[in-house]
C-alpha cells in the first residue's frame, strides 16, 4: 500500500508540477490581458520535445547522456517519499528532512554540471549563477527546515507532519510565519521563479535557470522539462504541506486518500496563485541583490527557529 | 543653405581642425566613384541651419587623403566606412581595420566603385580582432549574431571577470543590403522606397530626410501646409517608438504588465497611423513636396494620450525595483558623449544639448530637453519628455497651428542635403542627381554614431544588465548598416 500510494504520488507531482508551470504562466498571461496558453501546454511541450531527437555537443561527455535521466529519477524519488497526500502508516517510505534536502541539492548541482558539461559560455555562466544563489538558498532551506525538526522533536517528515496536525496552534504562531517566509524565498529561488529569475525572457544574458538548458533539444529537453517540473512541482507541495499540514490523510481508505489529494490540489493551487500574482507584480531585481533577499530567508528562518525555541 | 567649397586633399586636416574646433559636427563622409576621380564629401552640419560642405577630389588607381580620425572619433569610423565602400585610403589612420567588411568579401571588390560588382564570397578567411583582455579570472562570453530572441543579428563578446563586464566589442554589419549602390540610377520615386526600408522603424524619418535632400536638390518649394503634415508625421512616428521603448525598457527588468500595457498603447498609435496614412508604420506616407495626411483627429485625443504616457511612465517607476535597475546603471557621462560624438535621445539624456528640430528647424519649433545623469533612468525619462513634447506638438498641429513657409533657396543645383531628427536622433541624407536619375543617394542612421557608446557606458556594468542597457539606446542594426 505505501509502495503503490508512493509511486502514484510521484507521478501525480511530476504532471501537477507541468500543470503547475502551465498555471503560472496563465496567470501572468491574465494579468497582462492575453488570453494565454491552455495549463496543458508544458505537458504538450514535453510530448513534442520526446517525439525529437537529442543533439549533443561533441565536446559533451557521457554525462550529457545520463543526466537527463538521472535528474528525472531523483526528483521523482523526492516526490514519491515526501508525506503530501498521506502519512505512510510504517517508517522507511518517508524522507528525512535534511534527506530532502540533500537530494534537492544533489540535483541542482547534477543540473550544473550538466549545464557546463557542452562547452558553450551560457551553460557555465547558468550554472555560476545557479549555484551561486544556491549556496545561499540551502541555508535558509535547512535553517527553516530544521527548525521545524526541532519543534516536532523528530527529523522525519511525516512526524513534523503529525505534529502540526496535533498542534494546530503552532501552525499560526509567529514562528512557523517567519519559517513560512524563508521556505517561500527558497521556493521562489530554487524553482527559477521572478523576482529572481525570469522563465519567459528571451535575453539569454539575464538568465539564470534557462541558460543551463539552452543547448539541450529533443529528448534530453523533454526529460530535463520533466524533472525541473518535478522539481517545482515537488517543492511547492511539500513547503505548501509543512506550512499547511491541514487535509493530509492519515489512514490509508480510498475516501482518506481522496480527500487528501484533492485538498493538496486546492492548497498547492492556492499558494501557487499568491506566488503567481506577487511574480506579475513584481520586476526582477539586480543579480547582485538576490544574496540580500537569500540572506534576508536565512534571518527570517534562524529568527523564527530561535523564537520556537526560547518559547516552548 | 548649402555652402560646397572645393578643398585640396593635402589641405583637409587644417580644414576639419578649423571646422571643429568652430563648433562645427562632421555629419557625414560621402565618397563618390566619378570615375576620372574619386570624390569624397565631408558634411559639416551646426547650429542655425548651418550645412557646410568640402568637396575633395582623388585622382588615380589608388587614391588617398590624410586621415582626420585624430580630430574626430566619428569621422574616423566614417572613413573606415568609406574605405571599406570605395578602396579610398586614408594615411595615417590610427585603426585602419574593416568597418563594413565582412572576412567573406573579396579582398580586391569595393560596392561603390563604378562598374559590374563580382559577388563571389568565400569563408570567413580572417578571424575578427577582438581584442583579448588578459589577465586572472578573466573569461570571455561570446553572443550572438542569432539571439534568443526575435531581433536583429549582432554579436557581442564580453570580456568579464565575475559578472562585470571589462570590455565589450560589438560586431556588427551582418544584414549589408548594399541600398547605396542599389539606388545608383534608379528614378527618385524608387529611391523613396529604398529610403523607407533603411531602418524600418523609421520610415518617415529616412524617407523626409530623402526628400528634404531631393527638394533641395531640385529647388523645390514646399508650401507650409504640407510641413505642417510631415512635422505630424515624423512626431507621431517619434511617440510611437518612445512608447514602445518604455514599455520594452520595463519589460526588459521583467515587468511585462507595464510592457502590455504599453503596447497598447503602441497599438492604438499604429491605429492612429493607419487612419492617417494607410499604413501601421507610416511607409509610403511622403511624396516628393507632398504628405498624406487622410484624416483628422479629433482635438482632444492628444492630450489624452499624453495623460495615458504619462501616467505609464508614472506607474513604471513606482515600482522600486524597476528604479534600483535603471538608476545608476551604465552611465554615459556627458565628456564620453561628446567625445564620442552621440545623437538623438541619447546625447540627451547625457546632456548634450543637441537635436536637428533646433539646429536645423522643420515646422514648429519645439523644446530641447535634457537630462544629466546619462544613466537608464535618464534615457527613460528622456523618451517620456519627448513623447510628451511630440503629442504637444501633434495637437497644436490639428488644432490648425502651421509652421513659416520654408524650403529652398530655389537653385537647382542637382545635390542636395536633408537633415530630420528622427526618434533615434539625426538622420542625415546626401543626394546626387543625374538627368533626374538619382546618382548618388547616401544616407546615414544616428545608429552609426551610437554603437560606439554603447560599449562605454558598459564599464563596471554587469553581463545580466546589459540586455537593458541594449535597450536604453535602442540602435538598429540595419540603419547602421546599409
Amino acid at each position: 500500500m505505501n509502495l503503490v500510494s508512493a509511486l502514484v504520488q510521484a507521478i501525480l507531482v511530476a504532471f501537477g508540477g507541468l500543470l503547475l508551470v502551465g498555471y503560472l504562466a496563465k496567470i501572468r498571461a491574465r494579468a497582462e490581458g492575453r488570453r494565454g496558453a491552455p495549463v496543458t501546454q508544458p505537458l504538450r511541450e514535453v510530448l513534442k520535445w520526446w517525439g525529437r531527437e537529442s543533439v549533443r555537443s561533441p565536446e559533451a561527455s557521457v554525462l550529457s547522456a545520463i543526466a537527463p535521466t538521472l535528474l528525472l529519477a531523483l526528483s521523482l524519488v523526492s516526490a514519491a517519499l515526501v508525506p503530501l497526500v498521506r502519512v505512510p502508516t510504517s517508517s522507511g517510505y518517508s524522507l528525512d528532512l535534511v534527506s530532502v534536502a540533500l537530494l534537492w541539492i544533489t540535483g541542482s548541482l547534477l543540473l550544473a554540471l550538466f549545464a557546463m558539461d557542452a562547452g558553450t559560455a551560457f551553460g557555465g555562466m547558468g550554472a555560476s549563477r545557479a549555484l551561486t544563489l544556491a549556496a545561499l538558498a540551502e541555508p535558509a532551506l535547512l535553517v527553516a527546515l530544521g527548525g521545524l525538526a526541532v519543534v516536532a522533536g523528530s527529523s522525519d517528515l511525516s512526524r513534523v507532519v503529525v505534529g502540526e496536525l496535533r498542534h494546530p496552534a503552532w501552525v499560526i504562531s509567529p514562528s512557523h510565519l517567519l519559517i513560512a517566509v524563508a521556505l517561500l524565498v527558497v521556493v521562489v529561488t530554487e524553482t527559477g521563479r521572478m523576482p529572481v529569475d525570469n522563465p519567459s525572457t528571451h535575453l539569454e544574458l539575464t538568465m539564470i535557470h534557462e541558460a543551463m538548458v539552452l543547448e539541450t533539444g529533443g529528448q534530453d529537453y523533454a526529460l530535463v522539462s520533466l524533472a525541473e517540473a518535478t522539481r517545482l512541482g515537488f517543492l511547492f507541495s511539500l513547503v505548501t504541506t509543512v506550512l499547511f499540514p491541514w487535509g493530509v490523510a492519515q489512514g490509508g481508505g480510498l475516501v482518506a486518500l481522496t480527500g487528501g489529494l484533492l485538498t493538496l490540489v486546492v492548497k498547492v493551487g492556492v499558494v501557487a496563485t499568491v506566488v503567481g500574482l506577487f511574480e506579475v507584480a513584481s520586476a526582477k531585481i539586480r543579480l547582485f541583490r538576490v544574496p540580500e533577499l537569500l540572506a534576508g530567508g536565512v534571518v527570517s528562518a534562524s529568527l523564527g527557529v530561535l523564537v520556537a525555541v526560547v518559547s516552548r | 543653405m548649402r555652402t560646397l567649397i572645393d578643398v585640396d586633399p593635402g589641405e583637409i586636416r587644417a580644414r576639419v581642425a578649423h571646422y571643429v574646433d568652430d563648433g562645427w559636427r562632421l555629419a557625414h563622409l560621402v565618397g563618390r566613384d566619378l570615375e576620372f576621380a574619386t570624390e569624397l564629401i565631408y558634411v559639416f552640419l551646426r547650429h542655425h541651419d548651418g550645412r557646410h560642405e568640402c568637396r575633395v577630389r582623388l585622382s588615380g588607381p589608388s587614391p588617398s587623403i590624410p586621415s582626420i580620425a585624430e580630430l574626430s572619433f566619428s569621422g574616423g569610423r566614417l572613413e573606415r566606412l568609406v574605405r571599406d565602400q570605395l578602396g579610398v585610403e586614408f594615411l595615417q589612420h590610427p585603426e585602419p581595420r574593416a568597418l563594413l567588411r565582412h572576412g567573406h568579401w573579396p579582398k580586391d571588390v569595393f560596392p561603390l566603385r563604378a562598374g559590374p560588382l563580382r559577388l563571389e564570397v568565400s569563408d570567413d578567411a580572417e578571424p575578427y580582432p577582438f581584442l583579448t583582455v588578459p589577465g586572472p579570472g578573466v573569461y570571455e562570453i561570446p553572443v550572438g549574431p542569432v539571439h534568443a530572441g526575435l531581433i536583429e543579428p549582432g554579436h557581442f563578446r564580453f570580456s568579464v571577470v565575475g559578472e562585470t563586464i571589462l570590455h565589450m566589442s560589438a560586431r556588427l554589419w551582418f544584414v549589408h543590403r548594399g541600398l547605396e549602390r542599389l539606388a545608383a540610377g534608379r528614378s527618385t520615386e524608387e529611391v523613396l522606397r529604398l529610403a523607407e526600408v533603411v531602418s524600418g522603424d523609421s520610415a518617415v524619418a529616412h524617407s523626409l530626410a530623402y526628400l528634404l535632400a531631393l527638394e533641395d536638390a531640385t529647388g523645390v518649394t514646399v508650401s507650409p501646409e504640407v510641413t505642417a503634415r510631415r512635422q505630424g508625421l515624423l512626431e507621431l512616428e517619434r511617440v510611437t517608438h518612445h512608447v514602445a521603448d518604455l514599455g520594452a525598457l520595463a519589460n526588459d527588468v521583467g515587468y511585462s504588465v507595464a510592457h502590455a500595457r504599453a503596447m497598447r498603447l503602441v497599438e492604438s498609435l499604429q491605429r492612429l497611423a493607419q487612419e492617417i496614412t494607410g499604413h501601421r508604420l507610416l511607409r509610403g506616407a511622403l511624396s516628393v513636396g507632398g504628405a498624406q495626411w487622410n484624416y483628422e483627429p479629433p482635438a482632444s485625443l492628444f492630450p489624452s494620450l499624453s495623460g495615458e504616457v504619462s501616467s505609464l511612465a508614472e506607474w513604471i517607476l513606482r515600482h522600486p525595483v524597476v528604479r534600483d535597475r535603471f538608476e545608476l546603471t551604465a552611465m554615459l557621462s556627458h565628456e564620453d558623449a561628446a567625445r564620442v560624438g552621440v545623437l538623438g535621445p541619447v546625447a540627451r539624456a547625457s546632456g548634450l544639448k543637441t537635436d536637428a528640430r533646433v539646429e536645423h528647424p522643420l515646422g514648429l519649433e519645439m523644446p530641447l530637453r535634457t537630462q544629466e545623469t546619462g544613466d537608464v533612468r535618464a534615457r527613460f525619462d528622456q523618451r517620456v519628455k519627448e513623447a510628451l513634447d511630440s503629442l504637444d506638438v501633434l495637437s497644436r498641429l490639428v488644432a490648425g497651428e502651421r509652421p513659416q513657409a520654408r524650403g529652398s533657396d530655389g537653385a537647382a543645383t542637382g545635390e542636395g542635403l536633408g537633415v530630420v531628427e528622427g526618434w533615434r536622433g539625426a538622420v542625415v541624407h546626401r543626394v546626387a542627381l543625374h538627368e533626374g536619375r538619382v546618382s548618388r543617394w547616401a544616407p546615414i542612421d544616428p545608429s552609426f554614431f551610437n554603437w560606439p557608446a554603447l560599449a562605454v557606458s558598459l564599464a563596471d556594468t554587469i553581463v545580466p544588465d546589459f540586455p537593458l542597457v541594449n535597450k536604453s539606446f535602442n540602435l538598429s542594426y540595419a540603419g547602421n548598416d546599409l
